[in-house]
């Protein structure tokens, strides 16, 4: 096989992931995988090593999906893998992390041979037991489980199981609908990489499996090679359920590895927002891909010299039957703590603390009757990222996740909800050199003549972000109802007809001492109202005199 | 119009095309554009096919013109002071976004600036819920006080985009009242006009985007009509917009943001017409030039249109770097693939392509013109496809040295000589092309073999063959003027105007007296703009509606014909539903509601018949006087490939590859898997070799 021809088979693998990612897209029902990118596709060779996956909104499944295929063979079996076949699961341990993923896995045939396999995953509305939030106790009340087993026997559907799952889940329709778009979107794959290896004359996918992986993990090992062979540790406190959690890591760069462990972190909460190792992995794996091989694409080698441990038990280490619903919260924490000891190893590379995870919040409406149509409307929301080294942080924008929010204008079409504000938060990004990202403000409530149950998904509310290299914090959460009702940052909570949910969304931490900011910056950030009068004054030094003239260029129409 | 003068005009980034029909001839011209003045180069193309054609502008009956005049004043950010009019508690929508990155992997990621500073965003309380209904009533008495703030900021536009507007913009009207009133002279766009869909921030966007061009594609407009009436052509200019059709002066300076991309729309009208000449219904459109190529599937000789498209990608072309405009659109894909893009080898020793042009200054290393940095054209020449002394007519000569030696530092780090890095470099952009193509097929459904390529744009001849050979596509069409493709699509394109509207309704809950007055007023919308342009031709109006299973993000387009229109009920609607979505995705989904989200009535005149090609005569089996090596990649060796020049080709005439059909603008690359025939219309037809 010739250099250049390998270079194109690389290429069209992934371009084929992509296509098998859109057309999961193009056909889910459940908001999170349609709007918002929640899923993950790849392809993989016979021996199940992750050759190319797509790119979508969630690192939380880079590590979960090369370790899946794994999982699938060695439970059904390779020698009774049929063509026709598909598999399923949901299990968070061996699947992305919590039940509401299902993960599809389709071995790839080839003229009778077996040469690879497909494998996707989706967050499904709904599985059954309490329902999506932090409230159960273990996993066995956080829904249906499915472990390993066959979706499609050698073509034909497991109707059995089709109906155990229709009759477990609220909206069976759209769970099965969506099962049926995640084994569509392996089959799409499969098509493609048939007329691949029909197109290059070959047998099997062996031949360009060796040349990516040789390539991945040389680049990767050469990358890491750069490095300076040290050690740090890193510690962020959050605010957990009901009692703030420590995450504590040590990062080792050895000649050939980063070893990244948990050890210290806070044990398992009562409550479900444990984190599986393989989300933990997961994200610890792309804070330091990001910071150290951003271009190298993801797949079995070039992921394999980043190695996450964690003591079984801990709260990024949960273990069956800890309960994990909500494991996004604190797996998105989780890049920020990587930074913190990374940010001792290589100075100038990572960012500040940031919101970190989503800001999500789910509204159970009723009428305030009690009669009539009741809706769930579930929301995805951005504080604002942290500053970085020599720019500043992003305002109102996810990272680590890489979803996307909902128009207000569908969200009000989704059920009786008004969203009344969202807008950016002035003078929430932590002061600095560089300025932490603006978080928002929010106001939601039921329409008129509905009630609502807030369930709320919030963290920051305690521990804001922490300024690096003199940055100041960025601004905590604000959580309150409209007529002063106090309100936490989690859990499910009675918004009464009439009222309004007031929140402030947290900012990203600043970047650097504030004192070295450019002055043309703090006067565009004062101009562009990003900073109040006052904070402009107080964290940055401006004078009134200052401020009276960014003022009256204002009102004359002039930009800086 | 038949026997009637025209002349379609395309504003390009580096050439304004002129092309000049009348009875029977074409005469065309590409002159330099010119910047500070678009509407000179425009003149001076004029005087030039009009002194060729032997005619005095006088005679020119219709002009068509198309520009990327409106696009690149929204990526270099060349405005008017603009501000925008929204609602209390949503001033940050267009600086907000989606909130997400569309780079997951860089730490120091720049979003792109929204179009306006958050200093020029104003807000009024007011309030319209999902339904229409008035939650909180806008007070007339806040308006005039806003008005009257924003006088000292010397605005000369201004964008009104409330929420939910699209279902009621009585808000939004008042608000153009009072500013008429205040600030007369200040030019108001509203979200409800320029663009009435549900999802504010693509609303917002695409309001303030109008607005923001909207002063200077008036002014340049007006000055065109009364610069192109001095010099003789008093006739009626109309403009090409972006979904492939054309509109009035008036019209296009009202809503100059349905002009972004109206080139490339000409290209696709002008690859559908050639469809039609042929018959074919299922064509790929391949547009390759300097700096992109544009890909476009035509089915049943109409380009599909979409109703979002991204202008200025700020980050190598990616998805989501740009912004949106939700305007009708042909429905293409745009990557950075052209003759100047450039390579380099990446951290994993894999060769990259593109977006990063070489422009024309200082152009691929074998210009000569201080390039060192291998381009696309460079292989093309060491690949033997170029004659470097015949280049663009002779015009440039070409420097195959500099070529190579590019081309040997590039493959220096990976062990191979220039020839084998030109033959990389180009099997990964086409490559790129070809996955771009195959994306863009499977979001439509389709599945490319069965389908014709038509090539055109100065570097698409010589990357089409192979293009062709990957996509497994075994019919290739190289029409003659390919060069100026854009301007002749100008003057083959309808009058044309499609009006939408967001109002959601379920199939459950379906009302069929609401769904005909809908689409009674949508067609009467739709109607009335192509009635301003032409007073008597027949229009005909072509109802859509988007729709999805209930609980799904993503509409497909379902097409009613007149009667389904005219008498809509529910079943209808659900088994041409269930019928495109299965053709689209392999099966329908049993048990789920289906809902309605977007309205849309296209009214249009005909399109210019074509005339079917007539038959082929049998000709010679012509052979070149020379060869020249070629590499056929294919093969991934070389060839010796017949030379023989396009001009010498008779109809009938066929060539066997290896060969390069040569002319002044291009070459046509055959490979060896294929054979050329030549056609009575010119086009060079090129057809797989059977086993």
């Amino acid at each position: 096989m010739s250099n250049v021809a390998s270079q194109v088979m690389w290429n069209r693998l992934i371009s084929i992931v992509e296509e098998q990612a859109q057309a999961l897209v193009r056909t889910a029902f459940s908001t999170s995988v349609r709007e918002a990118g929640d899923l993950s596709a790849g392809v993989y060779d016979a021996a199940g090593l992750m050759l190319a996956q797509a790119v979508t909104g969630t690192p939380g499944h880079v590590n979960a999906m090369a370790d899946a295929v794994p999982h699938f063979i060695r439970r059904i079996g390779r020698a009774t893998m049929r063509e026709g076949d598909v598999y399923i699961t949901n299990d968070p341990w061996e699947g992305t992390g919590h039940l509401h993923d299902f993960t599809v896995v389709t071995p790839s045939f080839y003229q009778g041979r077996h040469v690879g396999f497909f494998a996707c995953t989706a967050h499904v509305v709904d599985v059954g037991g309490r329902g999506f939030g932090a409230d159960a106790a273990s996993i066995y009340e956080e829904g249906i489980h499915i472990p390993i087993m066959r979706f499609a026997h050698a073509g034909r559907v497991d109707e059995t199981l089709i109906e155990i799952i229709r009759g477990n889940v609220r909206e069976p329709d759209q769970v099965v609908g969506d099962l049926y778009a995640l084994a569509t979107c392996n089959e799409i794959g499969q098509r493609r990489l048939a007329d691949m290896l029909a197109e290059f004359g070959l047998d099997d996918l062996d031949g360009i499996s060796d040349f990516i992986l040789t390539n991945s993990r040389r680049a990767t090992l050469e990358r890491i090679a750069a490095l300076p062979r040290d050690s740090a540790t890193g510690a962020m406190r959050i605010d957990g359920f009901d009692v703030p959690i420590d995450l504590c890591v040590s990062l080792q760069i050895e000649a050939d590895r980063i070893i990244c462990d948990f050890t210290g972190t806070s044990g398992v909460d009562k409550k479900g927002i444990n984190v599986p190792l393989v989300y933990t992995k997961a994200y610890a794996c792309y804070a330091l891909k990001c910071a150290i091989a951003p271009e190298i694409p993801n797949n079995a080698a070039s992921l394999a010299p980043f190695q996450v441990t964690a003591p079984a038990g801990s709260i990024v280490n949960a273990v069956h039957p800890a309960p994990v619903a909500l494991r996004h919260i604190i797996g998105h924490m989780i890049p920020d703590v990587v930074f913190s000891a990374l940010d001792k190893i290589l100075p100038a590379t990572v960012p500040a603390e940031g919101a970190g995870c989503l800001c999500n919040f789910q509204v159970s409406l009723r009428p305030a009757s009690g009669q009539g149509r009741r809706a769930e409307v579930l929301t995805f929301n951005s504080g604002g990222a942290g500053a970085r080294p020599a720019v500043d942080g992003l305002n109102a924008t996810a990272f680590p996740s890489g979803v996307m929010t909902m128009p207000v204008e569908a969200t009000e079409h989704t059920g009786p909800v008004i969203i009344w504000r969202k807008e950016l938060r002035p003078d929430s990004g932590g002061a600095g050199q560089y300025r932490g990202g603006l978080g928002q403000y929010m106001e939601v409530g039921p329409a008129a003549g509905f009630e609502a149950d807030f369930s709320a998904m919030f963290d920051r509310v305690h521990h804001p972000a922490r300024g690096r290299q003199g940055g100041a914090d960025g601004a905590a959460t604000t959580i309150a109802l409209d007529d002063g009702g106090a309100m936490q940052g989690k859990g499910k909570q009675f918004v009464p007809a009439g009222r309004r949910v007031m929140l402030g969304l947290p900012g990203g931490a600043g970047y650097g001492p504030a004192a070295d900011r450019d002055p043309a910056l703090i006067k565009r950030d004062l101009a562009r109202g990003y900073i109040s009068a006052k904070a402009a004054m107080r964290d940055y030094g401006l004078t009134a005199a200052d401020v009276a003239a960014v003022e009256a260029q204002v009102t004359k129409g002039e930009t800086a | 119009m038949q026997h009637a003068i025209r002349l379609g005009v395309d504003i390009g980034g580096t050439f304004t095309d002129v092309v000049l029909e009348l009875a029977g001839a074409s005469h065309s011209i590409k002159v330099l554009t010119t910047y500070a003045a678009p509407e000179d180069a425009i003149i001076d193309g004029m005087h030039q096919v009009c002194a060729k054609a032997g005619i005095s502008p006088a005679q020119i009956d219709q002009i068509i013109h198309g520009t990327t005049l409106a696009t690149n004043a929204l990526i270099e950010r060349r405005g008017a002071r603009t501000a925008l009019i929204t609602t209390q508690g949503f001033r940050d929508v267009i600086e907000m976004r989606t909130e997400s990155r569309f780079e997951q992997y860089d730490l120091n990621l720049q979003l792109p600036d929204p179009l306006l500073p958050r200093q020029h965003r104003f807000t009024l309380l007011e309030r319209v819920d999902a339904q229409g209904a008035v939650l909180i009533p806008l007070d007339r008495e806040e308006v005039v006080a806003l008005a009257e703030d924003m006088a000292s900021y010397n605005f000369e536009s201004i964008a009104v985009g409330l929420l939910h507007s699209y279902l009621n913009p009585a808000h939004e009207r008042m608000i153009r009242d009072v500013l008429a009133e205040r600030l007369p002279g200040v030019m108001v766009s509203l979200s409800s006009e320029v663009s009435p869909q549900m999802r504010e921030y693509e609303r917002f966007n695409t309001t303030v985007a109008n607005a923001y061009i909207k002063p200077l594609m008036k002014s340049y407009l007006g000055r065109l009509k009364s610069r192109l009436a001095d010099e003789g052509a008093d006739c009626p200019v109309f403009l090409m917009h972006s979904g492939g059709g054309i509109i009035s002066l008036e019209s296009a300076a009202e809503f100059p943001v349905r002009l972004v991309e109206s080139g490339p729309a000409g290209g696709a009208v002008f690859a559908a017409h050639i469809a039609a000449r042929y018959g074919l219904d299922k064509i790929l459109s391949f547009d390759m030039g300097g700096t992109t190529a544009k890909i476009c599937l035509i089915k049943n000789q109409t380009p599909k249109t979409a109703r979002v498209f991204e202008v200025a990608r700020s980050y190598r072309f990616k998805k989501g770097s740009g912004m949106p405009i939700s305007i009708p659109v042909i429905d293409m894909v745009e990557i950075g693939a052209g003759g100047g893009s450039l390579a380099h080898v990446d951290s994993l020793r894999q060769i990259r392509v593109g977006p990063e042009s070489a422009g024309s200054e200082p152009g691929p290393a074998c210009y000569g013109r201080g390039g060192s940095r291998p381009a696309v054209t460079d292989a093309d020449l060491v690949l033997g496809r170029l004659d470097p002394e015949n280049f663009a007519g002779g015009s440039i000569r070409l420097h195959a040295g500099a070529s190579e030696a590019a081309l040997t530092e590039l493959g220096a780090s990976l062990q191979m000589d220039a020839l084998t890095a030109a033959y990389g470099l180009a099997e990964v952009v086409d490559e790129n092309m070809a996955n771009a193509a195959r994306v863009h097929a499977v979001e439509n459904g389709e599945d490319l073999a069965g389908y014709t390529m038509i090539a055109f744009g100065g570097a698409a001849p010589l990357h089409a063959g192979r293009l062709c050979e990957k996509l497994g596509v075994t019919r290739l069409l190289v029409p003659t003027g390919a060069g100026v493709g854009s301007a002749i699509g100008f003057l083959r394109a309808p009058f044309s105007f499609e009006a939408t509207r967001s109002v959601y309704m379920k199939l459950s809950a379906f009302d069929a007296a609401t769904v005909r007055d809908l689409l009674v007023a949508l067609a009467e919308e739709a109607t009335g703009f192509v009635r301003n342009c032409d007073a008597s031709a027949s229009i005909a109006a072509q109802s859509k509606v988007y729709m999805r299973y209930t609980g799904q993000g993503w509409e497909i387009p379902v097409s009613l014909s007149a009667d389904q229109a005219a008498n809509p009920d529910a079943a209808t609607f659900q088994a041409l539903f269930e019928a495109d979505y299965t053709a689209l995705f392999g099966r329908t989904v049993t048990g789920m509601d289906i809902e309605i989200t977007v309205w849309a009535v296209n009214a249009t005149t005909a399109s210019a018949t074509a005339t079917p090609l007539p038959a082929t005569p049998t000709g010679r089996m012509v052979t070149g006087h020379a060869t020249r090596a070629l590499f056929d990649p294919a093969l991934a060796q070389i060839v010796q490939a017949q030379i023989v020049p396009r001009a010498g080709l008779a109809p009938g005439d066929t060539v066997t590859g290896p060969a390069l059909i040569t002319e002044d603008e291009t070459t046509t690359v055959i490979p060896a898997s294929r054979r050329a025939i030549a056609r009575p219309d010119g086009s060079i037809d090129i057809t797989e070799i059977s086993a």
